[in-house]
């Protein structure tokens, strides 16, 4: 079973919950797929036996064979390719700006010469390793890259079906997510009592509405603020599969890069217990 | 004018919280929300909307039915997974690139323009607001942030505001290239966390990547003084001033219920430091 835990809103508590949801069980993969700002490994501190560098596949003109016909610019939705045609006896040229490419490859496999073979941009590592008996992936985008999906795609082929996978997705609700989710059997969704966290829960939910995956809530600090998100998920009838109190000593252990099962040996069990509510859900 | 970019790495750290007192605390300036995908500032300022667009942004591919022969070449020439084996379309996987329509052999399949979203402009009682509404499971969050920004630049200058002020989303990646391009300033809020530290490293060096100006303020730093003395060493090294710590102050969460900025809803420790550092960005 693959279950990404997720959130809309930042900071609620998506990666101490798939954490600690990961050293609760047995027989566990964990991704981290946030990768603008992995944090998981912060708290797994897992040993990396291999690193590969993540690419994207993008252009490269041979000139030699390249007659400046445009076909290239135009078939490019991206608008990430400009051709200067030969004018006056003056050589044309073509540029390309590799941080618009989606690397879909209608440019190569399109351009009428054969002029356009595609070349790997580094975007970014993935980290492969583990904890004890856990397998530990994540993603790291190169700093000022814009794209994540190409990336999250790449650490998602790490995924291990004869484990229970569990992968930590980024904020929002937007492609970076929709990459991340896609697949999954189940989302987790992590939210807080609060009106931030009720305005980003219901994008969320809308989102794995329209794709149509399985999903259940935690709230965290559910003490802190008011009671809307569980009458909104009551209305709803969203699942409420956990609720974490907020407690400051939570919150300094989460600061020290101490999984909250560490701290305090209880909560094992209610982490157990929120797999056997996703289980039961899913039969 | 000044445009100054609230961002910060790890998501949750406070950037709307500040942005909102900024809002509270700044004269003769427009405030843009550009968490474009989970937008909350409006759940403070409360906009009456005055002006609301569709964006229209990117493409999608339709197969016509009739016309496909189901050869599936598509499915393979697809490299974002977006073709079902039933030669059917997954809109929320297909990033617009048309390679299919070109490729099809039978002329089965067209591209659409897709509405990805909604932008508005509206009237808060702390003046001028643009916010924008990212199409649910849509994508182009960039352009719509780079769109708004261009709206909000162009009210600033039409009535000579001091100030446009970018409430960012959390992340290193496009809406966030997006929101830091051409600021004056990047004012980046963390926490004293383990967390909060290697994120605000990361943006700050994008930010740095792209000759950004920026500024750091530790939001709840009394919740670890070891990380956030870390944070600050860290600050001084790549020669990043640190213009505030904000205590922890629960004060913070009850404004945030009753849907006010701190600044209108009770004195509190972490409304005077918030006074301070935004007299010291002036």
């Amino acid at each position: 079973m693959i279950i990404s835990i997720a959130s809309g809103k930042g900071g609620t508590g998506k990666t101490t919950v798939a954490v600690n949801l990961a050293l609760s069980l047995k027989n566990i993969q964990l991704l981290d797929c946030d990768v603008e700002e992995p944090n998981a490994h912060l708290f797994i501190k897992p040993r990396i036996r291999k690193e590969e560098k993540a690419y994207i596949s993008v252009p490269e003109v041979d000139e030699t064979k390249c007659n400046y016909c445009g076909k290239c610019r135009e078939v490019c939705a991206y608008h990430a390719i400009a051709v200067l045609s030969e004018s006056n006896g003056k050589k044309g040229s073509v540029l390309i700006f590799s941080h618009l490419c989606h690397g879909c490859g209608a440019c190569s496999l399109l351009c009428p010469q054969g002029a356009i073979k595609e070349v790997n941009k580094d975007i970014g590592v993935i980290e492969i390793g583990e904890k004890g008996d856990m397998q530990f992936v994540h993603g790291r985008l190169n700093i000022g890259e814009a794209m994540s999906p190409p990336l999250i795609r790449q650490v998602k082929e790490y995924i291990n079906p004869t484990r229970t996978v569990i992968i930590d997705a980024p904020p929002g609700t937007s492609c970076p997510v929709i990459t991340v989710v896609k697949g999954s059997d189940f989302c987790v969704l992590v939210t807080e009592p609060t009106p931030f966290g009720l305005n980003d829960l219901i994008l969320a939910v809308e989102v794995l509405r329209k794709i149509q995956i399985p999903f259940g809530v935690v709230v965290n600090r559910s003490d802190i603020g008011d009671g809307k998100v569980e009458s909104y998920c009551k209305q709803e009838n969203i699942p409420v599969l956990m609720k974490i109190p907020f407690s400051r000593e939570i919150a300094v252990s989460y600061s020290e890069g101490t999984p909250i099962i560490k701290k305090d040996v209880s909560y094992q069990d209610k982490f157990i217990n929120l797999y056997l509510n996703i289980c039961a859900i899913k039969e | 004018m000044k445009q100054i970019a609230v961002i910060s790495g790890k998501g949750g750290t406070g950037k709307t919280v500040v942005t909102g007192s900024f809002a509270a605390l700044a004269k003769n300036k427009i405030m843009v929300d550009c968490d474009v995908d989970a937008a909350d500032l409006h759940l403070l300022l409360h906009p009456a909307v005055k002006e609301r667009h569709e964006f229209r942004s990117g493409q999608t591919a339709l197969i016509d039915k009739k016309l496909c022969n189901k050869c599936g070449k598509c499915i393979s020439a697809c490299r974002f997974g977006a073709i079902k084996a039933n030669c059917t379309i997954e809109h929320f996987s297909c990033e617009g690139c048309a390679l299919c329509s070109y490729i099809c052999p039978y002329g089965a399949i067209r591209m659409e323009e897709n509405v990805a979203g909604e932008w508005f402009v509206s009237d808060t009682k702390y003046g001028p607001f643009v916010h924008a509404k990212l199409g649910i499971a849509e994508e182009n969050s960039g352009k719509l942030v780079a769109k708004i920004r261009q709206i909000a630049k162009e009210i600033a200058e039409r009535q000579a505001f001091d100030y446009v002020i970018i409430d960012g989303p959390p992340g290193i990646g496009c809406p966030v290239i997006a929101s830091l391009s051409g600021v004056d300033c990047a004012l980046i809020v963390t926490e004293p966390t383990l967390s909060g530290l290697h994120d605000a490293q990361r943006v700050i060096e994008v930010a740095k990547h792209f000759n950004i100006p920026v500024k750091l303020l530790v939001n709840k730093y009394d919740l670890n003084t070891g990380v956030t003395e870390k944070i600050e060493a860290f600050c001084r090294e790549r020669v990043v001033p640190v213009v505030g710590k904000i205590p922890f102050d629960k004060t913070v969460v009850e404004a945030l219920v009753e849907g006010k900025t701190i600044i209108e809803y009770a004195a509190c420790p972490a409304v005077d430091e918030v006074k301070n550092i935004w007299e010291g960005l002036q």
